[in-house]
């Protein structure tokens, strides 16, 4: 075994600088009719390939990766080897890097996948794998989506490229992290590792949304993605494989721009009302799936609060600096059924609650607990976007001591209350907590439908949630 | 074990023959003359003077699931079965149809066409994914139901499954060698795969001999030394058979990647015969 050069980068310090250098040179390159990038399909045959480097993640076992000439494939000479840490190495926690071509890139474009053949000291699976990734900005990241399978024979794999025809400079030509297996660390080898263009692909099909057609209610202002980006083809052993591609690879569309738009990198601004339907094509293949834009109406912010900030121990509001939170919803299981929606309208952050029984936001578990002692009240904002059946109440609790002593501020509000349970308008609720005696231990604050069923399954959005005095 | 013995032995032999006939897609030097073709070259249905379909799960021909537990109900609708741009299309869809979960067809010139001996041949795109079954092939006739399969007689000019794209199978069956002892040879493409091309699948079927083609290839011959039974393939007459099969024995079911609809292309077909 021998020890390749090794950089280790900070790699999110260096990446935003180095993400600005890439653009000025990409601008230069569109205007040459011939980049005349290399079209060199090997990254590691017997040896590195012309210009190939290691860069290993942060917080990886830096020397996990090494060159090994006793393991190798048929005549090969040399092979890659990865050692994987044990649970608890101190030398880091997983092994995982990036190989970059340091030449300025290669032209893939003539290839269709990145082949090689692997082997491990054990069956396992390798979590993730793939080409694209060179701390660059990763625009063209792709990786296997269920891992790749290892045996302790040699086997060749194939991690087909969405559409070649994008990576004219091609940088990050092999990128990988695996843990342990169970807490044990192994050893796995790769070799003959290329770009091919594989006669045997066929069949491609490419997603978004993960091939589902995704509904949001969305409003004017606010701001969504398009995720679950997949491209599988089926392999000439007939089999399919699947890999997350980026965005780059697709070609985003709308159908209405009046209500959403949709960019390069598939981030959807809501402008309007309405329905759109946001699709995607790779190449000439139209994606499954959609996400489904439902714009009901322009969002009406709530108040801007007017408590001096001296006066707040404020827990979400974008009007106050907030303490940190452990969570929004604790998905109690089993029996909660309420989801979580939050969203972001004009820079204004909105919690928002759906399929509502009960729903818990906690301060008290890696967070600190709020010391209450010199607040009065529990003030915060709520909207309820539908009709609000007769029946209805909104229990909001206050706990103190949690999982101790616990003691509660209580108030429930209903259509006959003041603030009244009303729906289409923010209500304010400001709940008096000097019924608790101790308040310097607060750690939950929970919203539930139990004192009025009709609130069961409903929506609504909650903001500016703070203690004052 | 035997099959794989005499699969070994034939590829050996194939090697010589193949360099002789690489160059060389002309019918056998005695079957030179088209006496039965159809070019699909009119949009629409079927021509029913060359062709009839079997319709529905064979249930009613005594063998439901066709004698194989496939899966599809066949039916002559369009959408199903028609021509189009030059091409017949058989097509299998994933559909509740009187019982059935899937749709397909099968054509055949039973009572229309049935022949002894000669180049049988026609050019194939495939369909893929899991669960799916192509076939061209000839079944002999039943003497008015006097004779049963498989004493009649089986030639399997090209069978497909569908998870393996690269891989045709050519089989005779008879008496003594059927079904799962089917006297029969793997064709494996090298480069490509038979979904997304066409390719032309033939057999040249003379006295005592059935040689298998793939586009030029010569990949099998079959002789009365090589079945274990009684070669049934020198007097009965055959008739042609096209069709699409969603499951079965051979192929299993379709699993949650096979796609719907699939469809197999057919450019043509052609019977050649001795000069007159």
């Amino acid at each position: 075994m021998e020890i390749r050069i090794l950089h280790v980068y900070k790699c999110t310090a260096i990446s935003g600088l180095l993400l600005l250098l890439f653009f000025g040179c990409e601008r230069v390159v569109s205007d040459l009719d011939s980049p005349g990038f290399s079209e060199n399909p090997e990254v590691f045959i017997n040896s590195f390939s012309a210009g190939l480097e290691y860069y290993p993640f942060e917080g990886s076992k830096i020397d996990a990766f090494s060159v090994d000439s006793e393991t190798t494939f048929g005549r090969s000479t040399l092979s890659m080897r990865f050692d994987v840490p044990n649970e608890g190495d101190p030398e880091g926690a997983y092994a995982g890097a990036i190989f970059r071509d340091d030449n300025g890139g290669r032209n893939l474009s003539s290839y269709n996948a990145l082949t090689f053949y692997a082997k491990g000291t054990k069956a396992a699976t390798i979590n993730e794998i793939g080409f694209g990734l060179d701390f660059f900005g990763d625009r063209f990241a792709v990786g296997l989506n269920d891992g790749l399978r290892l045996t302790t024979n040699w086997r060749k794999y194939i991690i087909p490229i969405p559409d070649a025809s994008k990576l004219t400079q091609s940088q990050g030509l092999l990128w990988y992290a695996e843990g342990p297996e169970n807490g044990d660390g192994y050893s796995f080898w790769l070799d003959e590792v290329k770009y091919e263009n594989l006669s045997g692909l066929a069949q491609p099909r490419a997603a978004i949304m993960n091939g589902n057609d995704v509904r949001l209610t969305a409003f004017a202002g606010s701001a969504s993605a398009v995720t679950g980006l997949t491209y599988t083809i089926n392999q000439p052993n007939g089999v399919d494989v699947t890999v997350s591609a980026a965005p780059a690879y697709y070609t985003f569309s709308s159908s209405n721009t009046n209500v959403a738009t949709v960019n390069d990198e598939g981030r959807v601004s809501i402008v309007g009302e309405g329905i759109a339907e946001i699709t995607a094509s790779l190449g000439s293949i139209s994606a499954n799936g959609k996400l489904i834009i439902d714009s009901a109406s322009d969002f009406t912010p709530a108040p801007t609060p007017t408590d001096d900030p001296s006066d707040v121990i404020s827990i979400f509001s974008d009007a106050y600096t907030n303490v940190p939170v452990d969570h929004f919803n604790g998905f109690w299981e089993p029996f909660q059924t309420t989801t979580s929606n939050d969203f972001e309208v004009n820079g204004n952050n909105v919690l928002g609650y759906e399929n509502f029984n009960f729903v818990g936001i906690e301060f008290h578990i890696n967070v600190p607990t709020i010391d209450g002692s010199e607040m009065t009240h529990l003030r915060m904002d709520l909207f309820f976007p539908d009709e609000i059946p007769a029946n209805s109440a909104l229990r909001l609790r206050l706990v103190n001591d949690v999982g101790g002593n616990e003691t509660v501020a209580s108030t429930t509000i209903r259509p006959n209350t003041n603030p009244a349970l009303v729906s289409g308008q923010w209500i304010s609720v400001d709940m008096d907590i000097t019924s608790l005696g101790n308040r310097s231990n607060l750690g939950q604050i929970i919203f539930d439908a139990d004192e009025g069923p009709g609130l069961q399954g409903a929506s609504f959005f909650v903001d500016n949630i703070y203690l004052r005095r | 074990m035997k099959t794989v013995l005499r699969y070994f032995f034939c590829s050996c032999l194939l090697v010589v023959i193949t360099s002789a006939c690489a160059t060389n897609n002309k019918p056998d030097i005695s079957y030179t003359e088209i006496i039965w073709q159809d070019e699909f070259d009119v949009d629409g249905s079927v021509n029913t003077d060359l062709w009839s379909f079997d319709i529905g799960t064979g249930a009613e021909q005594g063998i439901p699931g066709w004698g194989n537990q496939e899966l599809q109900y066949y039916t002559d609708r369009p959408e199903n079965v028609r021509v189009e741009d030059g091409n017949l299309l058989i097509t299998a869809r994933k559909e509740s149809f009187r019982g059935s979960s899937y749709t397909s067809a099968r054509i055949l010139t039973r009572g229309k066409f049935q022949n002894t001996f000669g180049r049988y041949e026609a050019r194939i795109q495939l369909p893929w994914g899991p669960g799916i079954w192509p076939a061209f092939w000839l079944l002999g006739d039943d003497s008015n139901g006097t004779e049963i399969w498989p004493q009649i007689g089986e030639i399997d000019i090209m069978e497909y499954r569908g998870q393996e794209p690269t891989v045709i199978h050519g089989s005779v069956h008879g008496p003594g060698y059927s079904a799962g002892n089917a006297v029969t040879a793997r064709y494996t493409l090298n480069n490509g795969r038979f979904d997304t091309d066409f390719y032309l699948f033939a057999i040249e079927w003379s006295p005592n001999s059935i040689k298998f083609f793939v586009d030029d290839v010569m990949y099998n011959e079959i002789t009365p030394d090589d079945v274990s039974g009684e070669w049934v393939f020198n007097d009965n007459s055959f008739y042609i058979i096209l069709n699409v099969a969603v499951g079965g024995t051979f192929v299993g079911p379709p699993s949650s990647q096979t796609t719907f609809p699939q469809t197999m292309k057919v450019d043509y077909v052609r019977v050649y015969g001795e000069p007159s």
